[in-house]
């Protein structure tokens, strides 16, 4: 499984180790690139093997050891990624924390992971940990990358990215041996030792540390690099959050593993720039994303001349008709491709271009359910775009979509050498090369996550279609049912409510009640747009979402989205009698959505209490006051008087849950 | 390897005067549009490095104390010192070129031109190639070129503005806008900054941004600032001192603590008759 470097004739179980082959075979091509001040950085494989030896010879001369733990903060930049590979060099643990993070949460996982030293972006991260220095006397050592703003800060455990690894290059200088120990240290390192932690973004509860060991870490890589015909000709763009398992793995692991370059946005607001000027060959987004992109293209349809949008409008309906079956070489009749060809050069292309997919060799989306409408727009343009099911615990593959045998309501079939069954009760389970071995310090935890015989729970509820593909139908634990005994998927429920544009969020209620009912959220960019186009003034999110016009719209949304459940067996039984539109934007920052933006619906459930319950009592409005907390930290309050509206709910033969999971 | 040093700590153009020193004089000037009288008798002085700002209610004679200072307006009585040098009349180009930019009340930019452009612009001043080079754009004009461009980078960077280098400015927020103009006054390189109103019209994130970077622009790189601005809060928690101005005569002029406790500033904000 492992291979084999024959020029050094190491086994290759460590990311450090394909730093040293990586530096050797492709020396001259490119590793990272960043663009700062206007202009894109790049450092070859070999430039990067000698920024991370003198960053790591720098936190060695700084006290590093072997096991000791370094958070890593911040947003996608290249001496951050130095930093994982300069620990694991050394043999100590890089730990990324979300750089969003309020001081609180970030104070508990650097306390929990007993992390001595951080390498942090800038002055915000620092003046973070510095507000709570005093919880963690554990943490010695801080190491910034960027020097603005704190020339005046007290030095003592204050230290410049840039003159660590000046320190580790004059050693370098002093000692020539040294080089070559550190190589040797390298080669010398065990695939057993963790390889990195990762913190859960904590959907359910606090976050916990997933560790991960090198070997198996580098086996996942390999798999899915092998998967996708990943080469050192690939690129990306690494722009999602470091901590999460999806940029360590997707980026930093695959990267090393098949030796492509990995570019660094100049900023989070200019991510979709750079992705049109870099092009990358392999992508990933949250659907998210998919949908954002979307949005904004119909948005800029809505508001161009009608020639152009009687252009555009004819050929998305060429690629809905050919796309998928030219993209998949299914048999397309001649006509059909001619006008496809010619969309191609018309449409398509250019507005690939556009949205800087024009490379895409291989895209992915994980995260959440997926709209087939979006799906399939993005796959008719020609991106080969497919599904993977995935989690921290198993250093992320669980399952992905082969080219081909690609479908938006399933997530495919299990990934290279990864092992699935369905527990009795509908649970997923997996064994896979990539999957962790145990929480860190939380032994209770970890043995409550494994089964007897090593399989992962996933605590997601899902079947195997005819096809042999995955469908994950909602958390297993959120997954109940109505008093009539229908099964209700609050996910299920809530993915359907979003797949309209107008719709950003929606929380659905109805575990042990009469009926389903529902919290929605309205997009403030498409129905804001949507208003402007319709001279509806507003003056907040607040005013538009209690607008009886957009009310309206909802509305006739949760009508569709009834007669919708109510073609699926399974589902009819849960269809949404009663909602509302809420007052506030849904926010991470008051704890209602995880920092990866998932729904908190426990916590949503507490402090909408009074909302949940005029749902079920049959009223017609209700005054809430919200607590919110705005982006400095201060807090202040929102108060409202919320609509609530009925619905009309379809027939159909209602299926009960047993009859339909076997 | 291409790390280049760190350009985001920039040091303060050299212009041979010590922190702390004075930098400008206001001597006794005073200024009249016909019979109205804007500015009367009118001395104060802003020393090197520090920030300095000017308030007064509406009509006090603020902008135009501004005014004579970079040279627009020519005041009928009285002298400015700066760096050493008494004037009393001076063309603004003049002002330019002696390290004195300002930005204005009401946003000032070309709306047509990109976000990049309008930065480059102020560099104009110090590009030294003529206009027939200019348009060859080869061998040392082109070389001049690439200088600017990498300062302007530098306060692109500094401003946090990249992601809006190529966009109009005419279809950006009010708010970036005014990082905008910020932006082309620093390219100058000032010695001393004129700040108009630099928050007029903002809402509190964006004000709180906007301080930052005055903060970050007289402590990074050592410029001079003189502001006007209406938030009280904001002039008390940014300005070293401040000086009062009330129907174009000062009142008070001082620390903010002192110049909060002064009767006569308290009486004219809370509008009690003269």
């Amino acid at each position: 499984m492992v291979a084999t470097a024959s020029t050094a004739g190491m086994v290759l179980d460590t990311f450090p180790k394909y730093l040293l082959l990586n530096a050797e075979r492709f020396g001259d091509r490119p590793a990272m690139r960043h663009k700062d001040f206007g202009i894109w950085q790049s450092w070859t494989w070999s430039e990067q093997k000698a920024q991370v030896r003198s960053l790591a010879l720098g936190l060695q001369a700084l006290g590093v050891r072997h096991g000791d733990k370094i958070a890593i903060v911040g947003t996608n930049r290249p001496r951050l990624y130095w930093g994982f590979a300069a620990a694991q060099s050394l043999g100590a643990i890089p730990v990324p924390v979300y750089a969003d993070a309020v001081a609180e949460e970030m104070a508990y996982v650097l306390d929990h992971a007993e992390v001595g030293f951080a390498i942090v972006q800038d002055q915000e991260q620092v003046d973070k940990i510095q507000s709570f220095a005093e919880k963690i006397p554990a943490l010695k050592v801080v190491i910034y990358d960027e020097p603005r703003g704190l020339r005046d800060y007290d030095r003592e455990h204050l230290h410049d990215f840039a003159d660590v690894q000046a320190s580790g290059e004059a050693l370098l200088q002093a000692d020539a041996q040294l080089a070559k120990w550190w190589e040797e240290n390298i080669r010398q390192a065990s695939g057993d030792d963790v390889s990195v932690m990762l913190y859960t973004s904590g959907t359910t509860g606090r976050s916990k540390g997933v560790m991960i060991k090198a070997v198996n870490a580098v086996n996942a890589a390999a798999d899915t690099a092998e998967f996708d015909k990943l080469s050192e000709q690939d690129s990306v763009l690494a722009y999602l959050p470091l901590a999460w398992v999806g940029d360590h793995y997707l980026n930093y692991a695959q990267g090393y593993v098949s030796g492509f370059c990995m570019a660094c946005p100049e900023s989070q607001q200019t991510i979709a720039h750079d992705l049109r000027e870099i092009g990358p060959t392999f992508y990933f987004a949250p659907p998210r994303i998919f949908e954002g992109l979307l949005t904004s293209v119909t948005i800029r349809m809505e508001d161009a001349g009608w020639l152009k949008r009687k252009i555009f409008d004819h050929y998305v309906g060429v690629a809905r008709k050919h796309g998928q079956a030219i993209l998949e070489g299914r048999p397309v009749p001649l006509l059909g491709r001619l006008n496809y060809a010619l969309g191609e050069m018309l449409v398509y292309g250019p507005l690939k271009n556009v949205l800087g997919l024009s490379k895409i060799r291989v895209a992915y989306t994980a995260g959440e359910a997926i709209g087939e409408d979006l799906f399939s727009f993005f796959r008719s343009l020609g991106i080969n775009l497919k599904q993977l099911y995935g989690q921290t615990e198993a250093f992320l593959y669980v399952t992905v979509q082969k080219d081909g045998e690609v479908r938006s309501d399933a997530v495919g079939p299990a990934a290279p050498n990864v092992d699935i069954r369905i527990s009795n009760d509908g649970e997923v389970q997996f064994r896979s090369p990539g999957m962790f071995s145990g929480y860190f310090k939380q032994d209770e935890q970890t043995r409550e996550t494994l089964t007897r015989d090593g399989y992962v729970k996933t605590g997601d509820a899902g079947f195997f279609d005819k096809d042999g593909q995955l469908k994950i139908i909602d958390r297993a634990k959120d997954v109940g049912k109505l008093e009539s005994g229908a099964l209700f998927a609050p996910k299920y429920i809530e993915n359907t409510l979003k797949f309209f544009p107008n719709i950003k969020e929606a929380v659905a209620f109805g575990d042990g009640r009469d009926f389903c009912a529902a919290f929605i959220n309205i997009d403030l960019q498409a129905v804001g747009n949507w208003a402007e186009r319709n001279n509806i003034a507003y003056a907040s999110y607040q005013e538009l979402a209690g607008h009886p016009e957009v009310y309206r719209i909802i509305a006739k949304h949760v009508d569709e989205t009834n007669l919708r459940l109510s073609r699926e067996p399974l589902m009819a039984g849960a269809q949404i009698k009663r909602f509302l539109v809420l007052h506030k934007e849904l926010d991470a920052d008051d704890g209602e959505l995880t920092r990866t933006l998932k729904v908190r619906r426990s916590f949503v459930g507490e402090r909408y209490g009074e909302l949940i319950e005029a749902l079920y009592d049959g009223s017609k409005d209700k005054y809430i006051e919200t607590e919110m907390t705005f982006e400095d930290g201060r807090k202040g309050k929102v108060h409202a008087t919320v609509r609530i509206e009925d619905a009309r709910v379809y027939d159909a033969k209602v299926e009960k849950f047993r009859e339909a999971a076997e | 390897m291409n790390l280049r040093p760190d350009p985001r700590e920039l040091a303060a153009p050299d212009d041979g005067i010590a922190k702390g020193a004075m930098l400008l004089e206001v001597k006794n000037v005073s200024l009249s549009f016909g019979g109205v009288k804007a500015i009367t008798n009118i001395s104060f002085d802003i020393l090197k490095g520090e920030i300095r700002a000017i308030i007064g209610p509406n009509g006090a004679g603020k902008t135009s104390m501004l005014n004579v200072i970079n040279g627009f307006y020519t005041p009928q009585q009285g002298t400015i010192v700066f760096r050493g040098e008494e004037r009393r009349a001076m063309k603004p180009h003049h002002a330019v070129r002696q390290g004195i930019a300002r930005t204005f009340q009401n946003v000032a930019l070309f709306k047509g031109m990109s976000t990049l452009d309008n930065i480059m612009a102020g560099r104009s001043v110090k590009m030294k190639r003529g206009l027939g080079w200019q348009m060859l754009w080869h061998g040392p004009a082109l070389a001049e070129e690439i200088e600017h461009r990498e300062k302007v980078e530098e306060i692109i960077d500094f401003l946090e503005i990249q992601h809006i280098r190529r966009t109009p400015v005419g279809k950006l927020p009010y708010g970036l806008q005014k990082r905008v103009e910020l932006g082309r006054a620093l390219a100058m390189e000032p010695s001393l900054l004129l700040l108009d109103e630099p928050m007029a019209g903002m809402n509190l994130e964006e004000k709180e941004d906007m301080s930052r970077f005055i903060i970050d622009v007289n402590q990074q790189r050592g410029t001079t600032i003189a502001l006007i601005e209406h938030d009280m809060g904001v002039v008390m928690d940014l300005s070293d001192r401040v000086v009062v101005l009330d129907y174009g005569k000062k009142i008070a002029d001082g620390v903010p603590d002192a110049v909060k406790a002064n009767k006569q500033v308290i009486d004219a904000y809370l509008g009690v008759a003269h």
